[in-house]
């Protein structure tokens, strides 16, 4: 799988963090691709003119989309992570877009970063951690009463506890091992497909146009699929961060 | 039976979860749609939840499919 290998672009040699490497590798030079085109995506459109044009209004109707969301799931006080929430869905849509690109036609080989658990792992525990941060913050130690619900009997608060500690706990993982694992799951899909596509083609003509070309109208169709699927990850993503806060923001 | 071959074979048996979590996905969406034709009016409201639901039963056909890959590249 040799889109998956992280390599070294420069600084391997002497580049060093408490003994550990930090050569700048591709998956750092992607992410940074993605922040540079998520900058120009919306320096372009904040000009903030009477009279949106059709930038302005791309970069709004995300904006919209995400105020409405936290509005929706966290109520009034979710005003305030509307600068996270957005640049975490635009920062993991772009991401997964850009890896996505055919640019190998060119030469230039996509990575994507977020199909590496490293990245997205990251990704989930900051947003734990402001879970974490606002919940005892706001709340001090009254943010345990997440883990027993209104109306437990007493005799079932002590399961009940451990089993809301586990899924409170579990959150990070499954949060980051979604986006990675989908991400990852797709790209395997389409190498295997176009593997099917280059090995019946070198074999003979027939089999070519057995396995070959419905192999590739189906990769026409997984793309468009794995479009969508680029969509959707960043958004529960989003979305599920929304819902966390919404418990550390508002308990239930 | 060789330890290889055990291995491919619960790897393949994890590919089942991935298609029981495929009934899962469908089950959402169907049970939503059905809902919404009912009563569009309240369908746009629930789309969160929807895909909250979509989230968590993806989940479970992903993780078979984290066993599967450790079952062949880690294992």
């Amino acid at each position: 799988m040799h889109q998956f290998t992280i390599e070294p672009l420069f600084g391997s040699g002497h580049w060093s963090i408490a003994g550990y490497n930090i050569a700048f590798t591709n998956s750092a030079l992607w992410m940074a691709i993605a922040t540079v085109a998520l900058f120009i995506f919306v320096a372009g459109g904040s000009k903030r003119q009477l009279v949106p044009g059709r930038w302005q209004m791309a970069v709004e109707t995300f904006t919209g989309f995400i105020d409405g969301m936290l509005a929706a799931n966290v109520g009034p006080n979710g005003k305030k992570y509307v600068p996270y929430i957005f640049s975490l869905f635009m920062f993991i849509l772009f991401a997964n877009v850009l890896g996505l690109l055919p640019i190998g036609v060119f030469g230039v080989h996509a990575f994507t970063f977020t199909s590496h658990f490293s990245a997205t792992g990251v990704l989930a525990v900051m947003s734990f951690a402001i879970v974490l941060i606002v919940g005892f913050a706001k709340h001090k130690l009254h943010f345990f009463s997440l883990f027993v619900p209104h109306g437990t009997p007493a005799m079932m608060v002590v399961p009940i506890f451990f089993v809301e500690l586990v899924s409170f706990l579990v959150r990070p993982f499954s949060l980051g091992l979604r986006l990675f694992v989908a991400m990852m799951a797709g790209h395997v899909l389409l190498e295997v497909l176009s593997s099917f596509v280059i090995d019946s083609g070198n074999a003979n003509i027939g089999l070519f146009a057995i396995a070959g070309v419905p192999s590739f109208i189906l990769m026409v169709g997984i793309c468009a699929l794995e479009l969508l699927v680029a969509g959707i990850q960043a958004y529960v993503f989003a979305l599920l961060t929304c819902v966390y806060l919404n418990d550390a923001e508002n308990l239930h | 039976m060789d330890a290889e071959a055990a291995k491919l074979l619960g790897a393949g048996f994890a590919a089942i979860g991935a298609g029981l979590a495929s009934i899962g996905v469908g089950n959402v969406f169907a049970k939503f749609l059905e809902g919404a034709l009912r009563n569009p009016g309240a369908a746009d409201a629930q789309q969160g939840r929807l895909f909250i639901g979509f989230a968590g039963a993806e989940l479970l056909g992903l993780l078979s499919f984290v066993i599967a890959a450790l079952l062949i590249f880690a294992a």
